[in-house]
């Protein structure tokens, strides 16, 4: 298939960015998005022009690196895929397909499609872990958890943290990010001792980098993983149960 | 130089206490003194630092991705092995074990392994605590599946996304440390050589991905954690980034590389349908627990797959290896597959595929069991190749998968060079010729979390005091080199594309030195590559400069070093004159067809060394000696 790209390019984060149009012609349907792009760039190095960047990695839908906003949706029209799984075939012949980067204020530009995702592992640093050091641990089978909170852990551990939920939020908000992580963790036993200090720390550096959530509901509508937007009011009742409870002196720990 | 692996002495149930009991200590109040740099944050690389930072060591981790979560381990699907024994099933640490050595056909060193086997049990307590929500049953407990080359059920999951689980828990402890302090990350930072003082491992040098910015940093210690390096096929299941250059580089600066030609060719892919194809995908041996792999009987069948009766399907595994069936080894599974497909009774587009058929399974279960069991994986096909395998078998096919050869380490897992380490896939040290299915994530984490934090520890503690800093004199050296090599890269502006060169270098692998080799082939492949090579650094074409992001300058850097790894791994493949495992010699097969290995003349590890550039590489051998383990031919029938 034939199909007209209009490409956001942007040498540097600080310098100005443009759309660009190219054709894109002799599209296999069975491609990916991203093979689709690696066609252009084979044909912009002959006629020796810069090629798109774009980051991407493992190309099975699970690594979070790639992303971009196709026709104003982040990872593109298919649903429940990431952009390294959205193939040629949802789209038509003739089609003029808008490809841009990530649209977020907490996500400047590094270069055309390249984004600084930074922000979210800060907010895995403020407690998306289980304070455990290595050879610690007690038996595996000593802690029994029932298989539907394991099951429902895991369906929020699905979170592959490419940035999508913000992108594609009015507000920039990244809620089902954060309450994707303390979902996981606060629903399994071993997440207890710290469920309730662990959504402060999360959800106050949440806020410092990214906006608010009005529960637009955007952020479920395009997660590769079809996360549920039924984590973030998980997340804010266990947020206002732990500022009810006397937290303990700061300095103890 | 002899090669000494350092095995501890003592019953192989008993080395690694007795090791631990010897291995020299630093002082905690000192261990802040040390400086410790990790290469990598798979589930080798994340583990050994955050380990190590626990320690209370001080850790620098380089990753070339934005965030160490990406790192290539976030994609293993089907499992972990343990030797739980949960299911009672008859399992044992000696069990897994012994499987392990057979699987790997008789080429790994037997006190890794057997190691490998006892840290097994300590992984999953681990992972559990860290909140990796692996798949339990309805009371509770954990619950396990069977993987290939094994008759017990001892595989822990986490629906398909096992390696994204275990690796969330190796980098949520990683970001817990570096929280703390301990840490100091450096992401989009790609390791572009090692530098050595002295002969020892004290730093390495590095590129900025996004400034292009050179810098050096120094340490007491150096662990490459930098994956495998199938990527040299082009084609392969590896995420597009994987590359050899950490581990090239540190070969070239005098690490040994122990048997470049054991790669393991994964017999369940979805099948390359077009030319525009950048990599494949794998579907998770696990699938082989339900599904049935069978092609027509006669050639040139056309019919859908749901048209042709069960009498006229073979189901080749099934009637190959009854005892073992649709659950064989990787490198067994693999030629049968290509063996029908040669005969022209595969299926699909180029006749270059088998099914992969779960309509028994659906019958015998229901479609809920199937889909909880597999659902994202039939999901991932579905979206691949827009057919239904509900309704219609699965169509698969062998790719390059993963990477048994790599860096030559001892028991300790260091290198032959004094201080530089070496964990996960990068080593060469637990599969042998041929790795079993749930393994690498084991093993991965076994170097990471368990083995590394103590043997590094033990290096260390002779180093209090020789601190070098990344201004001496070897570090400008090195740094000048590698500022030279990016100029000339930067500075071809030749005709062709990078990736234009890295698909015919693939192409010539995969044809020469993939799933059938012939010494006649090897030799071709050499000069082939040779040829390849020089037209590359005369006609590759590399757009933009070396400070600013550039992606095809990144990609030109590991293709060059692909060139020179390729060309070892034919040299190794074309020495090495018998089959083994995933090295199978068209020349060494037993009468129906079967891997023939020669124990009297190549029951060693391969370990090559640099001889620069002009030199031929040379070979040094270390013998495997099995006192545990009865050398046998490997039989699955």
């Amino acid at each position: 298939m034939d199909l007209t790209l209009e490409v956001w390019r942007q040498p540097s984060r600080t310098a100005e960015g443009k759309f660009v149009t190219y054709e894109a012609k002799d599209i296999s349907p069975d491609a990916s998005f991203l093979e689709m792009l690696d066609v252009v760039n084979e044909r912009l190095t002959e006629k020796n022009e810069p090629p798109i960047h774009f980051e991407h990695d493992c190309r099975e839908g699970i690594c979070g690196s790639c992303g971009m906003m196709i026709n104003g949706v982040a990872h593109g029209p298919a649903g429940g895929t990431a952009t390294c799984q959205l193939h040629m075939r949802h789209f038509s012949h003739g089609d003029n397909i808008r490809v841009e980067p990530w649209r977020a204020r907490a996500f400047p530009i590094i270069k055309d499609l390249i984004v600084d995702r930074s922000p979210l592992d800060m907010i895995i640093q403020a407690g998306g872990y289980i304070s455990v050091n290595t050879g610690s641990a007690i038996e595996a089978n000593t802690l029994l958890i029932p298989k539907a909170v394991q099951d429902r852990s895991m369906d929020a551990a699905a979170c592959i943290q490419c940035g999508a939920c913000v992108a594609q939020c009015p507000n920039g908000a990244a809620q089902l990010f954060t309450s994707a992580k303390v979902s996981h963790l606060g629903l399994l036993p071993q997440g207890q001792p710290e469920r309730y200090e662990r959504v402060i720390r999360m959800v106050e550096i949440m806020e410092e980098h990214f906006g608010s959530c009005t529960m637009y509901g955007e952020c479920e509508a395009v997660c590769p993983k079809e996360i549920s937007t039924d984590f973030i009011a998980r997340m804010n009742r266990d947020y206002l149960s732990a500022k009810f409870r006397t937290r303990r002196n700061e300095t103890e720990r | 130089m002899t090669l000494d692996s350092k095995i501890p002495p003592g019953p192989i149930d008993q080395k690694w206490e007795h090791a631990k009991a010897h291995y020299k200590l630093v002082n905690p109040a000192n261990k802040r003194k040390y400086d410790v740099i990790v290469v990598g944050a798979g589930l080798a690389g994340a583990a050994a630092a955050a380990t190590m930072a626990e320690l209370g060591y001080n850790v620098q981790c380089f990753v070339y991705h934005d965030s160490p979560r990406r790192a290539h381990s976030i994609a293993a699907q089907g499992g972990i092995n343990a030797a739980k024994n949960y299911q009672n099933d008859g399992d044992s640490v000696y069990r897994l074990f012994y499987d392990t050595v057979k699987g790997g056909d008789y080429r790994s060193r037997e006190e890794n392994v057997y190691r490998l086997a006892q840290l097994s049990v300590n992984i999953i307590d681990q992972a559990v605590a860290q909140g990796v929500p692996f798949a339990r049953e309805y009371g509770g407990t954990l619950e396990n599946r069977s993987f290939g080359g094994v008759q017990v059920s001892r595989t822990f999951y986490a629906r398909g996304q096992t390696g994204q689980q275990l690796l969330l828990g190796a980098f949520q402890a990683l970001e817990r440390q570096i929280a703390l302090g301990r840490v100091k990350m450096f992401p989009r930072h790609e390791m572009l050589d090692v530098v050595l003082v002295d002969g020892q491992a004290k730093g390495i040098i590095t590129r900025n991905l996004v400034t292009g910015t050179i810098g050096s940093y120094a340490a007491d210690a150096v662990v490459l954690a930098t994956g495998g390096y199938a990527n040299v096929f082009y084609l392969s299941t590896n995420a597009k980034a994987s590359n050899t250059t950490a581990i090239w580089r540190a070969y070239r600066r005098g690490a040994y590389f122990a048997n470049p030609c054991y790669t393991q060719i994964h017999p369940t892919c979805i099948p390359q349908s077009g030319d525009f194809q950048s990599k494949l995908t794998l579907m998770s041996e696990s699938l082989r627990n339900d599904g049935r792999i069978w092609v027509p009987k006669k050639g040139g069948d056309t019919r859908r797959a749901d048209q042709i009766p069960e009498n006229e399907r073979d189901y080749y595994l099934e009637r190959k290896y009854p005892s073992y069936g649709n659950l064989a080894p990787r490198d067994i599974a693999s030629r049968g597959a290509k063996e029908v497909c040669d005969e022209g009774r595969g299926v699909g587009p180029g006749g270059r595929g088998v099914y992969l058929d779960f309509a028994d399974a659906i019958k015998r279960l229901g479609r809920p069991v199937i889909e909880e069991r597999y659902g994202n994986l039939f999901e991932m096909y579905a979206d691949i190749t827009a057919e239904d395998p509900y309704s219609l078998p699965m169509r698969i096919y062998p790719a390059p998968h993963y990477t048994m050869g790599g860096l030559w380490v001892d028991y300790n897992l260091m290198s032959t060079i004094p201080g530089l380490y070496v964990g996960g896939e990068a080593n060469f040290s637990d599969h042998g010729a041929n790795r079993l299915g749930a393994s690498a994530l084991m093993q991965g984490l076994a170097d990471g979390y368990f083995v590394l934090p103590v043997t590094v520890g033990d290096y260390l503690a002779g180093q209090l005091g020789k601190k070098v800093a990344a201004t001496a004199p070897e570090f400008k050296q090195t740094q000048a080199d590698v500022e030279q090599r990016i100029n000339k890269l930067v500075s071809a502006k030749g005709s062709r594309s990078v990736d234009s060169f890295h698909k015919e270098l693939g192409n010539i692998m995969w044809e020469r030195c993939g799933m059938a080799r012939t010494a006649e082939g090897l030799k071709t492949a050499i000069a082939d590559i040779r040829t390849l090579r020089e037209q590359y650094w005369r006609d590759v074409r590399v757009l933009g400069t070396n400070e600013e992001p550039n992606q095809a300058l990144e990609r030109a850097g590991r293709v060059a070093d692909f060139f020179d790894l390729g060309e070892l791994m034919c040299i190794d493949a074309l020495h090495r004159e018998e089959s083994a495992g995933g090295h199978f010699r068209v020349e060494y097969q037993t009468a129906d067809g079967e891997a023939k290995r020669d124990d009297d003349n190549f029951l060693y590890v391969g370990a090559w060394q640099f001889k620069g550039e002009e030199g031929a590489p040379e070979l040094h051998k270390e013998p495997l000696v099995y006192e545990e383990v009865k050398l046998a031919t490997r039989s699955y029938k």
